[in-house]
């Protein structure tokens, strides 16, 4: 962190705990829309449709400079404007609901407790994309938040936020629910697109982009739950307002669905200029480790990033403290930094066993490899066997480099992301916690009866760690 | 064919297929499929997927396809009552291999399978999206969270006692 950000920073403690979507979410019934218009829900539609255009929407977002929310942290504005718009072409906005990245469940949390605010965001960004037909793409075991959703939409439609002509300002919208049946790949906007055209979800090759070829072949934004709520407190205060909130380019506030060896699990709205350790250990937030064990690893923003051991995770190499936002996350690189992802921040107690751990991440992903290409299909069953074998005592020295090889290999070799997301795993796992491998191949039997503990995992780092 | 929706439930298939523009019906074949395993017994037979198929004028095999592709739909039969434990990272962090260790002790199944009576199936699955409520499982529409061997107890006798109920 630069002297200039660590004064943002500290100025910023001023506004600490800003909340902007779940602020009104424990509110009895918010989730009926009498209770949510009488707290202030649909302003944001009104103040667009009334005196906005379209593209001044977009300019806000534009300014908020709200990142995508699903992971990949995109400027959303910048998607926005990147929507083809050719004459009579119909274009479509599709939020993706379809949150499966292991450890992440907050866009769950929003549409059960809040689902007007999306609903409201969607009217409200189908406005600004000129999106006439809207849709909700919901993975399929949220089989009862689809009720919820559907309650929601029948509500906004009877007071007049949906259908034709909305509030006398000729624009038409109407919002549908789609429900997956069970695929984590959907979550990539194309396979996403794939299946709501009812077919497998195998990702597309890009380009063409959503943006000019998406939903039909018709220009598409695919935008996460969480980034289209945004949208309702952006058009509210403003996007200059809403980017006051944070440091640098992580603007406003970040969902962050807390999981694993932590007193208090559950889905916080923070505003991105807090500390790891304090996220971690503050009463607000997590409370710290459950059951009186100590810190040993994390993986900061959903299964895909890489895990750090406590003392990364806690300070940067440099030693800086490290915060909860972008940049912080991911500073240094893959070598001693990890990333914000999802937001889905899955917490190992000193009892943990990283190996078993990664195993599971890594059957997950073979699981949900869609099988289009070989190196994630072949490679992702390859690193299960090999990791379950270490895991098992069943291991050798020569396993631990061939997983490194095959990692290597699946990264960036792959159509979509879904490659890289079973790699990093495994690549950080081992770059980290090789000492941890090793023990499990040294010593077999002793591997089977316990862990290997903290170790040196916690201790504080001094010298700049290289990989 | 044997196999067929009641008229309710083709009215609903009209909806769901007027949720996309003209001549996109084929969009409709996930949640039609949905509503199939429902209605037919919890699970898709190829006569249910070729019916599918005759309802959205879709070919069998583009319905083959899509069902053979996502995790929810069942190409098998299953038990009256599925136990769906999530078994990822984060819910493995809180136990859920002792969950699903006791449901095997407590029924007398593994993963995959189903109890000779046909009423329950385990069957493990990966993250849910319910990772801060872990142990958990899926059970027909519902999440059941936080799960402890009590709850699972409770809800074992939940389901013999609603079947007992029905008979
Ligand atoms: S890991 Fe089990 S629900 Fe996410």
């Amino acid at each position: 962190m630069s002297l200039f950000s660590i004064f943002t920073f500290e100025f910023c403690l001023i506004k600490m705990g800003r909340k902007l979507l779940l602020e009104k979410a424990h509110i009895e019934n918010i989730r009926f829309y009498d209770v949510y218009r009488r707290e202030g829900g649909y302003r944001s539609v009104e103040k667009a449709l009334k005196t906005m255009t379209p593209d001044a929407v977009t300019e806000e977002v534009k300014k908020s400079g709200l990142r995508g929310r699903g992971g990949a942290g995109f400027p959303t504005g910048m998607k926005w404007s990147f929507l083809a718009k050719p004459e009579g072409v119909p274009r479509y906005l599709v939020v993706n609901a379809d949150e499966s990245e292991p450890g992440t469940f907050k866009d769950r949390y929003l549409m059960e407790f809040i689902p007007h605010l999306l609903i409201e965001g969607m009217i409200t960004s189908s406005y600004a994309l000129g999106s006439n037909r809207s849709y909700i793409y919901i993975r399929g075991e949220y089989a009862w938040i689809v009720d919820i959703l559907e309650q929601a939409i029948a509500e906004a439609k009877n007071n007049g936020w949906l259908g034709k002509n909305i509030l006398g300002s000729g624009f038409d919208c109407e919002i549908y629910i789609q429900r997956g049946a069970g695929a984590y790949i959907c979550g990539e906007e194309t396979a996403l697109l794939e299946s709501l055209e009812g077919k497998r979800g195998n990702p597309r090759i890009k380009p063409p982009f959503p943006a000019v070829k998406g939903l039909w072949d018709c220009p598409t934004v695919v935008n996460n739950v969480e980034t289209i709520a945004a949208v309702v407190p952006i058009v509210n205060e403003g996007g200059e307002e809403y980017a006051k909130i944070g440091i640098g380019k992580s603007t406003g506030t970040k969902l962050i669905s807390a999981c694993g060896n932590i007193k208090k699990q559950g889905v916080y709205e923070i505003d991105m200029t807090i500390s790891v350790e304090e996220f971690i250990y503050s009463d607000e937030y997590c409370g710290g480790i459950a059951n009186g064990r100590k810190l040993k690893a994390c993986i900061p923003g959903g299964s895909s990033v890489p895990i750090l051991p406590a003392n990364l995770l806690l300070t940067t190499a440099k030693g800086e403290k490290r915060i909860m936002n972008y940049e912080s996350l991911a500073d240094g690189g893959f070598a001693s930094g990890s990333m914000m992802g999802s937001g889905g921040f899955i917490v190992l107690d000193d009892s943990q066993c990283v190996v078993k751990h990664t195993y599971t991440l890594a059957r997950f992903y073979r699981h949900e490899s869609c099988g289009q290409c070989s190196p994630c299909r072949e490679g992702t069953g390859w690193m299960e066997k090999i990791l379950l074998n270490i895991e098992k005592g069943k291991g050798k020295m020569s396993d631990i480099d061939l997983l490194w090889d095959i990692q290597r290999k699946i990264e960036g070799n792959t159509i979509c992301p879904l490659g890289d997301a079973a790699a990093w795993p495994v690549a950080a796992a081992i770059r980290h916690f090789r000492d941890e491998f090793e023990w499990h191949v040294t010593n077999p039997d002793d591997a089977q009866r316990r862990n290997f503990g903290l170790a040196h995992y916690a201790d504080p780092i001094h010298a700049p760690v290289t990989s | 064919m044997s196999l067929r929706f009641s008229d309710e439930k083709l009215k609903e298939v009209q909806r769901i297929i007027e949720h996309y523009p003209q001549g996109k019906q084929k969009s409709a074949v996930i949640p039609v499929l949905h509503l199939a395993q429902e209605e037919f017994g919890g699970w898709l037979s190829t006569e249910a997927m070729d019916y599918v198929a005759s309802v959205l004028s879709l070919k069998p095999i583009e319905v083959y396809e899509v069902a053979t592709f996502y995790s929810m739909f069942n190409l098998k039969p299953v038990g009256k009552y599925m136990f769906e434990v999530c078994q990822t990272g984060p819910c493995m962090l809180n136990g859920s291999d002792d969950i699903v260790k006791y449901i095997d002790e407590k029924l007398g199944i593994k993963p995959g399978e189903t109890t000779a009576d046909g009423m329950f199936t385990l069957k493990t699955v990966e993250c849910l999206g319910a990772c801060g409520y872990a142990p958990m499982m899926q059970q027909g529409k519902y999440y059941k969270e936080q799960l402890t061997k009590e709850k699972i107890d409770a809800i074992i006798a939940e389901c013999r006692n609603a079947v007992a109920a029905k008979n």
